[in-house]
């Protein structure tokens, strides 16, 4: 049982650093694209983090199965968003250079 | 493991409020709706250390509407309030 604590603590760890990396990302980075790829490092690989240490957690598998299911919808969110975004950016591009 | 859930929890909300200073400055509205997605995630993630800490699952179902309904604001910003003000894009409607 220890183990499964020390590894969940590693795990949430590693996650809520992801988090904070997508944070400073966002403050630090020059413009638009460059912000969008710290915002995808919180967004996946923070919450895929957060969400493998919790299902060491959890109490049955069904509930494992539900948190996978949300990570699997903002993994499909967060790439149809960012593509989105990525895209508009890019068609409005010559009246937006200011940053 | 209570103790490490609440922390995490503080830290997490820490960050949002540090976030809040880039949707103030954002030059453009579209840092501003990538700050919106970043609230998304990390309330996601909140709510579901919340869950663990109060032993209560139902708040996990919470966090599958949050994360349906960030995805869902963020596309319709996109296409009706940021895209909608230039006439190239291809009309939806």
């Amino acid at each position: 049982m220890m183990w499964i604590d020390i590894s969940t603590t590693l795990l949430l760890a590693v996650g809520s650093v992801f988090f904070l990396t997508g944070t400073v990302g966002l403050l630090r980075f020059p413009d638009l694209m460059t912000r969008l790829h710290a915002l995808t490092k919180a967004d996946n690989v923070g919450l895929a983090f957060i969400v493998l240490g919790l299902s060491l957690q959890s109490d049955n598998l069904w509930q494992v199965a539900k948190l996978g299911f949300i990570w699997a919808l903002v993994q499909l969110a967060s790439a149809s968003v960012a593509h989105l975004i990525a895209s508009t950016a890019l068609e409005q591009a010559p009246e937006k250079k200011e940053r | 493991m209570a103790l490490i859930y609440l922390a995490l929890t503080t830290f997490l909300l820490l960050t949002l409020v540090v976030n809040i200073w880039r949707v103030m400055r954002g030059p453009t509205v579209a840092d501003s709706i990538l700050c919106a997605q970043v609230f998304g995630t990390t309330a996601l993630a909140i709510l579901l250390l919340l869950s663990h800490y109060f032993n209560n699952p139902y708040l996990q179902d919470v966090a599958l509407v949050f994360a349906l309904l960030s995805a869902i604001t963020a596309v319709a910003f996109v296409r009706r309030a940021w895209a909608g003000k230039t006439e190239g894009i291809d009309d939806v409607d």
